[in-house]
């Protein structure tokens, strides 16, 4: 059984995580937003698991628990977020709320 | 399991990549259940079993099963992919891809520019569940309390935003 | 009884919050009974005082009330106290005495006008403010007392405000005598801070031990207080606003700008005498002061065909003469001339205002004429209080007033023969001025008829004050005349004798006589020009000379001319030169800058979701940076 490098696995989160803030910057869709959100989460957790995985603690492991927890609960009020937008306006394009523009 | 783990690494690469750029909702969160499969393949290629099980059943089922439910009550058909092809034009990409590229360029640089100690291997001893569960409600016991405080809140406030405008309670 | 002290100057003032807060609901008869009733209420205790004071044992009878302290600042600390002696009691009962009468005869006056009982309030206020001011024992109340009066002068010119004139006339009076204000002020804090307390009897007593004659500091103090003193008594050189004053209704003029307010500088400096002969070049400066205006008062006085101005400045006169008393240290006759004027100027403002509402509002003298035989008590009246104002010998209380300034004036080592000269030929001056008044207005070609409006509240004050105007004198009998100097023996304690070169003193006869053929002099004079015909007069003024001169003098020396150009231009040319302020710049600037910030932030504002994380990525990128690269 072969090790692999912690580098490498960073390297995978930081990559994972730079597409999900791509797709955040780029949709306008809000369903691919809180979709590219879930991917940055993720990353996030896997850069704790494989962190964790080089020290061999638990640490790691429960952080991404916790993360899991915090994007069940993102997702949640997200969607339901995103149904009231899309009966308030009629559809799911971020930049029809811009009701705060100074 | 290094190869393993690469192959798993290349295919949640390129699944997400794809997930992200899809006009089609549904095809997008279609990829996206495969970069998350793939990314539960790589916990398990460092040895963490536990983890990579919850990822399977509650990312990649339940919090895109919440995903596909919302879906179909939004009832997005074929015109919101023309909608999306509106969106998305090719010139629009130019922007975030550059400032992506440079923070994920910086992050590989420092990745790569670290000195010898942390850039260890991650070896592939599994961390059974016994020791994540003795962590968890160990010395992580008042976070777990806290967690259960957000998913709570989450489920009220989801509950009161998801009602119709003319509902009361 | 004395205890009731408090209650003299708190009627008048309970009087003003009851007129000024339920004004419109008392009516014309309740506001009549409450605005008079409270002066003669005052005037009542203030009377009954009088006996206890007089019990009280001792030469130097003093009572004093201290109702609370006003503020506590360390050492410093100011009380709310009233101290009656000799000076402020004279004070007190002619203030409330003249007030009454007219009062009483303000009732019939204003009757008909629509701010009745605003008139009521502010006469009141000022009978209580000048209460305050008379019988202050500390010069911070006496200060208060003094802007009072002064704030009510102001109020009570401009009381018919919605003409423009009288309006300015208010503002001018106030600005005028705000010079003199400040340099009272300035002259409070110089004692405040070198004498360490403000209460007149300890300050005198410090300033006597402290301070060297003719040094310094007593010099610079004194002066400050001359400086308010000419302001508030309209004195050389800030007179110009009490012409203009007259556009109020004549009662305020007879009360505030002939019989109390404007000899608040009289009593001011009477009060501080013993700082004014610590300082004898600014002691000297008073009777030069008070020289001067007399003389120029008294030339300007001859040309006004407005009879309330030729009263104004007689008024100026005449305080010019209590100047000069006080200047020569003659204290005691300043004090006793501020009371027989109070008397007959009072008098005779109250008999030009029955004049000028018999005539329609005519305040020109020219245009009236014949009227001794229409008004026949006005009349009477009216001559009384002149041949007060004139000094006619033996009768009339402006005689032994004036008679004696003058002879203290001719004997005191302060004095000399030039300022005697300068009285005696004011004297002659006042004679001609006065009696051509009366001559032109009684006497001669009828011109309209009177209106007939003067009822018995106007006509009672006129008798009592002439009654007055006559008896007053009898209090103070020179040595000549059967040597029974009652009021200066009953002011010694307070005030003390003059310092008089005995030589000099045995003139007084010769004196007398020379005033007395002064005053019937000028009676005849302007009996000459103006009982008949007055064809030498139109002959005279066809003369150019006489004619520059007169015009001249009707405009009170080219005062308001000169000040006009001196002060008022300039300011208002700077003030319309930088109308557009240049240190608002800065500020505008100021406003200008952050309102760019704002709208370069505001523009980041967009609204957008993705704009916002882009933000936050380039935060991201930016920090990242920093982090890898330090």
């Amino acid at each position: 059984m072969g090790a692999v490098p912690l580098a490498h696995g960073l390297v995978v989160a930081a990559l994972l995580f730079g597409l999900g803030l791509l797709g955040v910057l780029v949709r306008r869709n809000l369903i691919f937003i809180l979709l590219s959100i879930e991917v940055m989460l993720n990353a996030a957790g896997l850069a704790f698991v494989i962190a964790g995985a080089r020290w061999g603690q638990a640490d790691g492991q429960v952080m991404f628990l916790f993360i899991l927890a915090t994007a069940a609960a993102e997702v949640a009020v997200g969607l339901a977020l995103a149904l009231q937008f899309y009966r308030r306006l009629g559809s799911l394009d971020a930049d029809a709320a811009a009701a705060l523009r100074g | 399991m290094p190869a393993t783990f690469y192959a798993a690494a290349v295919v949640a690469v390129a699944a997400t990549a794809l997930a992200i750029s899809r006009k089609n909702a549904v095809h997008g969160l279609l990829y996206l259940i495969v970069s998350l499969l793939a990314v539960a393949l790589m916990f398990f290629a460092v040895g963490a079993e536990f983890v990579a099980a919850l990822e399977v059943i509650i990312y990649a089922g339940a919090i895109m099963v919440l995903f596909v439910f919302v879906m179909m009550l939004l009832n997005l058909g074929p015109q919101s992919v023309a909608q999306e092809r509106r969106w998305l034009p090719r010139r629009i990409w130019a922007g975030p891809l550059v400032l992506t590229a440079v923070l994920i360029a910086e992050l590989i640089y420092g990745l790569a520019s670290a000195g010898p100690t942390p850039a260890g291997a991650a070896i592939a001893t599994a961390i059974d569940p016994l020791h994540v569960g003795v962590a968890l409600f160990g010395p992580y016991a008042a976070a777990v309390e806290i967690a259960s405080m957000l998913l709570l809140a989450g489920l009220i406030g989801a509950y009161h935003l998801g009602r119709s405008p003319g509902e009361r309670s | 009884m004395l205890y009731w002290l408090w209650l003299v100057p708190a009627v008048p003032f309970a009087g003003f919050l009851i007129l000024v807060l339920a004004g419109r609901r008392l009516g014309r008869a309740g506001t009549a009974v409450v605005g008079v009733g409270s002066i003669a209420v005052a005037t009542a205790i203030a009377f009954a005082i009088v006996p206890p004071f007089l019990a009280l044992p001792g030469p130097d009878r003093v009572f004093t009330q201290t109702l609370w302290t006003w503020m506590r600042i360390g050492d410093f600390t100011p009380t709310v106290g009233l101290r009656l002696d000799a000076l402020s009691l004279v004070m007190m009962l002619v203030v409330t005495g003249v007030s009454v009468l007219i009062h009483l005869y303000s009732s019939a006056f204003m009757d008909g006008d629509e701010g009745y009982a605003r008139f009521f309030s502010y006469m009141n206020l000022f009978v209580g403010s000048m209460l305050v001011l008379v019988l202050a024992d500390n010069l911070l109340l006496l200060y208060l007392g003094w802007e009072g009066v002064g704030l009510c002068s102001y109020l009570l010119i401009g009381f018919w405000y919605r003409d423009p004139v009288n309006a300015n006339a208010g503002r001018k009076a106030f600005i005028v005598t705000r010079v003199g204000d400040t340099a009272l002020a300035i002259g409070l804090f110089l004692i405040a801070t070198h004498l360490g307390t403000l209460d007149i009897q300890l300050l005198m007593a410090r300033a006597a031990a402290a301070w060297a004659p003719g040094s310094a500091l007593p010099i610079a103090a004194a002066a400050l207080l001359l400086g308010g003193a000419v302001g508030k008594s309209a004195q050389l050189p800030l007179q110009t606003w009490l012409p203009d004053a007259m556009a109020g209704p004549t009662p305020v003029s007879a009360l505030i700008h002939a019989a109390t307010m404007v000899t608040a500088g009289v009593y001011l400096i009477a009060r501080t005498h013993v700082l004014f002969a610590l300082a004898p070049p600014v002691q000297f400066a008073v009777a030069v002061v008070g020289a001067a205006t007399l003389l120029l008062a008294g030339c300007s006085a001859l040309t006004q065909r407005d009879i309330k101005r030729v009263l104004a400045y007689s008024t100026i006169s005449q305080i010019g003469y209590m100047f000069l008393a006080l200047g020569v240290g003659a204290w005691s006759a300043a004090i006793f001339h501020f009371m027989t004027h109070a008397f007959f100027k009072a008098l005779l403002f109250l008999g030009a205002g029955v004049v000028i509402i018999e005539m329609h509002e005519e305040h020109d003298m020219f245009e009236m004429g014949g009227l001794r035989r229409d008004l026949p008590v006005t009349f009477w009246t009216f001559l009384i209080g002149s041949a007060s104002l004139a000094a006619v010998p033996l009768v009339t209380a402006g005689f032994y007033s004036k008679d004696l300034i003058l002879f203290d004036t001719w004997s005191s080592a302060a004095g000399g023969p030039w300022l005697w000269l300068a009285g005696l030929v004011g004297a002659l001056l006042t004679s001609l001025y006065t009696f051509r008044m009366v001559f032109v207005t009684f006497f001669g070609e009828r011109h309209r008829a009177p209106a007939g409006r003067a009822g018995w509240r106007m006509t009672l004050p006129l008798v009592v004050l002439a009654v007055l105007a006559i008896v007053a004198g009898f209090v103070e009998l020179p040595p000549t005349l059967g040597d029974k100097p009652y009021f200066t023996g009953f002011l010694l304690p307070v005030l003390p004798a003059v310092a008089a070169i005995p030589a000099r003193a045995l003139d007084l006869g010769r004196l007398q006589i020379a005033a007395g053929l002064v005053s019937l002099a000028g009676i005849y004079v302007s009996w000459l020009l103006y009982g008949g015909r007055r064809a030498t007069v139109t002959a005279l003024m066809r003369h150019p000379s006489a004619l520059v001169t007169r015009r001249f003098w009707f405009a009170g020396w080219g005062f308001d001319w000169l000040y006009d150009h001196v002060f008022v231009r300039p300011v208002v040319w700077f003030a319309f030169a930088d109308r557009h302020d240049v240190v608002d710049r800065i500020y505008d600037g100021l406003a200008w800058s952050s309102r760019a910030g704002w709208r370069a932030l505001s523009a980041t504002e967009t609204g957008r979701i993705r704009a916002y994380a882009a933000g936050v990525t380039i935060g991201a990128i930016i920090i990242t940076t920093i982090v890898i690269w330090t």
